[in-house]
């Protein structure tokens, strides 16, 4: 059916890698507004229902001795707040419900993207692009009301031989801008090429069911096919977690960047 | 059926940009940053006003508790100490109790057996002394009873040889042969 279209020249395997990420509505209809119901939309709410499941009724009891939901809770707890911390400094401790949010519906809504037929709205530049400048409009905007014009001597390297400050002020200037662009093409970009190789794996899966290829390539392209998608999806499920961790943990960066600026 | 639903979605993407790339298909990304706004706010609230906190209590009331239960068993523990400390202390007090009435004891019996000592020795000397003044005076006697025979028989033996017997003579003679 589809071969006509996209497999004609692979031999009958069917190969639409980026598929997944197609945004689209869920009630019918092809127009897409600002507050259509979307797949994304469905996905959004189903990280908030985990966070909440995992969050608030984990930890209803309150018990002091804790059941394995709560573990996990204040597992996640203790984590980002002892990196919030560590990394951003004790006054940083204030900006810790920000992060946690972050982190938390970044590590959901790439778990729940790695079920089987789901969708995963962190693949999508709209989502980390958004994540991302809130980080950094929040930062810049903390760093100049906590230190106001000394905020700037971030960009001024002081250790440096005076006759390379200002180079360095404009090298410093432009990574400074550049932060909110890796920051968000780094998570969509994991996710998305994993998830997209996960796919293609998954086209040559069928080789052994395609008419047009013989059936003992099938039998060899098949098997190791699975298996790619096996340790695929092994190292996706590492790449998830350490994703998220790492937008957390460049937050705190930047945040103590903003919070003290000195070099 | 693929096909249908490729094209269908693929529709919008086909328009603006790289086919194959929803990510850059910009007609819908209106939508997604409302939902992502909403989603984050949703947490957000949930997180600071209901999770959170309720975790930093649970966990300050374990720390708490943890806190306390440390206190308690270091107050027990210096309690087994003061415990065992008054043992010991009670242990060498019936120790010098027991030396002291076994000490006194050995006094009580030292004393008994001295006086019992002192008493027999006594006893003994003066049956000693009885007895001596009793031989002193047999030898005596035995000596008056010799002095008599001698001098008896020294005289017969004169008379037996013919001569007269000088009763005075014998007698100064027996004398000087009992001193010799």
């Amino acid at each position: 059916m589809a071969s006509e279209v996209h497999g004609a020249d692979e031999g009958g395997l069917v190969f639409h890698p980026m598929d997944q990420f197609t945004v689209k509505p869920l009630f019918g209809g092809d127009h897409i507004g600002m507050f259509t119901i979307t797949n994304a939309t469905l996905w959004m709410a189903l990280a908030v229902v985990g966070l909440v499941a995992m969050m608030v009724f984990g930890s209803s009891r309150r018990a002091v001795i804790p059941t394995r939901a709560q573990s996990i809770a204040e597992l996640a707890y203790g984590f980002i707040f002892k990196m919030v911390e560590d990394v951003a400094g004790k006054d940083a401790v204030r900006f810790f419900p920000y992060i946690m949010t972050l982190f938390m519906f970044i590590v959901f809504s790439n778990f729940l993207g790695l079920i089987p037929m789901s969708f995963t709205t962190t693949s999508h530049f709209a989502v980390t692009v958004v994540l991302a400048l809130l980080v950094f409009v929040t930062v810049t905007a903390v760093g100049f009301a906590k230190n106001g014009a000394k905020f700037l001597a971030l960009f001024w390297v002081s250790s440096a031989p005076m006759a390379l400050r200002p180079v360095l002020a404009v090298i410093e200037l432009i990574s400074y801008f550049v932060r909110p662009v890796s920051h968000s093409i780094r998570l969509a970009g994991n996710v998305m090429a994993g998830h997209a190789v996960i796919k293609v794996f998954a086209a040559f899966a069928a080789a052994l069911v395609v008419n047009e290829i013989p059936t003992a390539v099938g039998i060899i392209v098949t098997p190791l096919s699975i298996l790619g998608i096996t340790a695929l999806y092994a190292l996706e499920v590492l790449v998830a977690f350490i994703q998220a961790y790492v937008f957390a943990i460049l937050t705190c960066v930047y945040l103590r960047d903003a919070l003290h600026p000195s070099h | 059926m693929a096909t249908d639903t490729h094209a269908a979605a693929g529709h919008a993407a086909d328009a603006a940009s790289a086919p194959g790339m929803p990510q850059l298909d910009f007609s819908n990304w209106g939508n997604q940053i409302f939902w992502l706004l909403v989603t984050l706010v949703v947490i957000y609230f949930v997180l600071s006003r209901i999770a959170l906190p309720r975790i930093a209590a649970v966990l300050a009331e374990r720390q708490g508790t943890i806190t306390n239960d440390i206190a308690a068993a270091e107050e027990l523990k210096a309690k087994a100490g003061e415990a065992e400390a008054a043992y010991n202390q009670a242990l060498v007090d019936a120790r010098a109790e027991a030396q002291r009435i076994v000490g006194e004891a050995k006094a009580e019996i030292q004393t008994d057996l001295d006086a019992a000592i002192a008493k027999a020795d006594a006893e003994i000397a003066a049956k000693a002394a009885e007895s001596e003044k009793a031989i002193a005076e047999i030898r005596a006697g035995a000596v008056d009873s010799i002095r008599d025979v001698a001098a008896d028989t020294a005289k017969e033996i004169v008379a037996a040889l013919g001569g007269k017997a000088d009763a005075k003579a014998v007698k100064a003679a027996v004398e000087a042969r009992m001193k010799g």
